[in-house]
């Protein structure tokens, strides 16, 4: 176990003078675009996905940012330039105060430590090969932190602390359920203690009351080990139940951001209030109130996104401004500093966006 | 007027490590123009139920009955069962990607729907049907469209051209096995607006089936709830969401994270669904159950009538006024408990008192 950083790293590691202490993540300004290829043998780019444009977000030491938005609109994306997986194509990311962005693959060996996954399907993410022991003893194996007996007692104790049986220790993938084999994804993330944790769609592929539990178990972890979660996910009630901060992104940029119980109680970007009015809730009662905003549509193409505003040909209140300039990310009228929304025409508390431009579902 | 009456079906698969008891007695039954939600974890008979009625479980044992329009589903050959599926009961499956043909464009996809059933109608006839279809599940340029690979569609649209499929030979019954599970969530909710739009247009009966309550609350006139193959509770949807019966029902819906109780921590069913080879005895739900009691260990509740209204079934030992979530119903339940747990089902409790996942929520 070496504590001394490589030397291109200890370069790197320069303090930031503006780091706040509390915080553990600061992203800027990133921006990730995939180039097109085209033309065989000697390939030419043709254009760029436009997958994360230009977004700025802060992860707090203990904190949780839920991460919202449709397929397609870059959260994936930006998690894994998060994570160090992805090479970003301009921006910054800070950890702890130390830009890690783009850093060689050596450099970044000691974050990796720090920033750990844990992926969607629980059924993918396991070699059905591999004995569960050895699959939660690999961080350990990598990083050569525990040999021999001794990694066998810490991913015992992992899987304790999970809510796995010890015994299962030699057993395979295939023999547990789902909700068990997300408890093995949670337990091989957990292995290096690491500060961050970036759950994509954690709890997606599980039954409500195995989704229950999980949700429960990584909320227990968070008070033990003073985690940091990036939690994306497209079930906007789980979000809203683990999450402090929220970032709803529409097609690589960020629509609203926010205090989670601000975003959900007073939404500002047509957007929001369109995704949180599609939400189903299990009460029938408030969703026969509720006055659902049927976008039309689908989401662009991110290859050749809409000019100015890029929610606009989907948008009840869209008019000619937001069809040429994109709007700021910024605080409006009445919302508190850390409450932002890009909308030229915020919807105000009251409004009715269902009959905003005529476009009335029923 | 009922459309589909199910009594007492079973479905089991014989496998090399055992029967798979899939579903174990189901009855229930769907009126034209209503919708039935259909809600259970995996592996809890859903699909099986539903595809059973349209002779797509193969190699299945299947007994009782399943009536649809005065003809019992479960009796007829393959020849008039091809002239059932589809034309009088569509289906639109889970993943709208794999249930389209890659190699054929979406427009032939519904022409061969529309003349596999009827013979009479014209290439071109058909060709303009299928237009008119995927216009009015809202396909933008459907002229054009109908002339597109199904890659070049996305999810929504694919879902969307499913429906349009279903729709092509006004079908009395719909049966939708997750329509919606693979959506986000704003695609879902057009989809979700097209089906009652089109329930509403041409009287279909619909069977949604789903795991999302949600979706349920939204749409459904009727909910069954299922677990390890049987009917937990049925009853109007409003009733299963605010004065559920079944511990399972009750659980489901304390399960979900929901907007109200955004700090407060979720409360899990404990444990995993039975495995359908070996079931518990007596109430295949007592291993997870926090109520459990000493009949529900060799004794299997049948559906009896709780509550008030005589439509409310559930199965449970449970008082049948013990209904809702509230605190009263909660001490008639407690009472209950006290007076028949004795040292066998104490046992379970403890086991399920123990459990990591039960979060110590087991009373007694």
């Amino acid at each position: 176990m070496s504590e001394t950083l490589p030397r291109d790293a200890a370069a790197a590691a320069i303090r930031d003078p503006e780091f706040e202490d509390d915080v553990l993540v600061r992203v800027e300004n990133l921006v990730k675009h995939f180039p097109i290829k085209a033309g065989g043998l000697i390939s030419r780019t043709v254009g760029h996905v436009q997958a994360v444009d230009g977004v700025s977000l802060t992860i707090g030491r203990g904190q949780t940012i839920g991460l919202v938005g449709e397929t397609g609109c870059g959260k994936s994306t930006l998690a894994r330039c998060i994570a160090g997986l992805l090479p970003v194509t301009s921006g910054r990311v800070t950890f702890e105060g130390k830009n890690i962005t783009n850093l060689s693959r050596r450099a970044m060996r000691p974050y990796r430590r720090e920033i750990q996954m844990i992926f969607q399907d629980p059924y993918g993410s396991l070699n059905p090969r591999r004995r569960v022991g050895a699959i939660i003893g690999d961080p350990f194996t990598i990083h050569r932190t525990a040999t021999g007996s001794e990694r066998k007692r810490a991913v015992q104790e992992l899987m304790e602390r999970v809510g796995l049986n010890p015994e299962h220790y030699n057993r395979f993938p295939a023999e547990f359920s789902g909700g068990q084999r997300q408890r093995i994804g949670v337990a091989r993330a957990l292995a290096l203690r690491p500060k961050l944790i970036i759950c994509d769609e954690p709890v997606s592929a599980l039954d409500v009351s195995i989704q229950a539990q999980v949700l429960n178990l990584l909320s227990d972890l968070q008070d033990d080990f003073g985690l940091s979660y990036l939690f994306i996910a497209h079930d906007l009630s789980v979000v809203k139940h683990v999450s402090d901060a929220v970032m709803v992104m529409y097609l690589g940029r960020t629509a609203e951001q926010g205090p989670g119980d601000q975003v959900y109680a007073t939404p500002r970007h047509p957007y929001t209030v369109a995704l949180l009015s599609a939400a189903p809730a299990a009460d029938p009662d408030s969703a026969a109130a509720r006055q659902r905003i049927i976008l039309t549509g689908d989401v662009p193409s991110p290859i050749n996104p809409p000019s100015g505003c890029r929610f606009h040909p989907r948008c009840p209140k869209a008019q000619e401004l937001c069809t040429q300039q994109e709007p700021a990310l910024e605080s409006k009228a009445g919302d508190p500093q850390d409450h932002r929304t890009a909308c030229h025409f915020p919807v105000e508390a009251g409004e009715n966006l269902a009959t905003a431009g005529g476009r009335s579902p029923r | 007027m009922t459309l589909l009456e199910v009594k007492d079906l079973a479905v089991s698969f014989p496998t090399a490590d055992g029967v798979v008891k899939a579903v174990r007695g189901v009855s229930f039954s769907v009126d034209a123009g209503r919708t039935l939600g259909i809600v259970g974890e995996s592996g809890s008979g859903k699909t099986v139920l539903t595809q059973t009625l349209l002779g797509l479980t193969p190699g299945g044992d299947i007994s009782g009955q399943a009536i649809f329009d005065g003809a019992n589903l479960l009796t007829m050959t393959e020849d008039q069962m091809r002239n059932i599926r589809g034309a009088q009961i569509a289906v639109i499956f889970q993943d709208p990607l794999t249930s389209l043909h890659p190699l054929y464009k979406v427009g032939w996809q519904i022409e061969e729907m529309i003349r596999a059933h009827d013979r009479k109608v014209s290439r071109k006839q058909a060709t303009e049907r299928a237009i008119d279809l995927l216009n009015k599940v809202g396909i933008p340029q459907a002229s054009q469209r109908v002339n597109d690979y199904p890659h070049q569609f996305s999810g929504g649209m694919r879902q969307r051209a499913m429906i349009a499929m279903a729709l092509s030979l006004s079908p009395k019954m719909i049966i939708a096995d997750e329509p919606t599970t693979a959506l986000d969530a704003t695609v879902q909710a057009q989809i979700l607006d097209l089906l009652l739009r089109m329930q509403h247009e041409f009287d279909t009966a619909l069977i949604m089936i789903t795991h999302d309550l949600g979706v349920v609350a939204d749409i459904a006139d009727e909910v069954m709830v299922m677990y390890a193959g049987r009917a937990a509770e049925k009853a109007g949807k409003h009733d299963i969401f605010y004065e559920p019966h079944h511990p399972y029902t009750k659980g489901l819906l304390e399960s979900i994270p929901n907007s109200s109780a955004a700090t407060e921590r979720l409360k899990p069913i404990s444990g995993q669904p039975p495995s359908l080879i070996r079931l518990p005895s007596g109430c295949a739900f007592h291993p997870r159950c926090t109520y459990v009691m000493d009949r529900c260990l060799d004794e299997e509740p049948q559906l009896v009538a709780v509550g008030s209204a005589g439509a409310h079934r559930s199965a449970c030992f449970l008082p049948v006024s013990a209904i809702g979530l509230g605190g009263d119903t909660e001490e008639l339940r407690k009472k209950a408990v006290s007076e028949e747990r004795h040292a066998a089902a104490a046992e379970v409790a403890g086991k399920i008192a123990a459990a990591p996942e039960s979060e110590g929520s087991v009373i007694g």
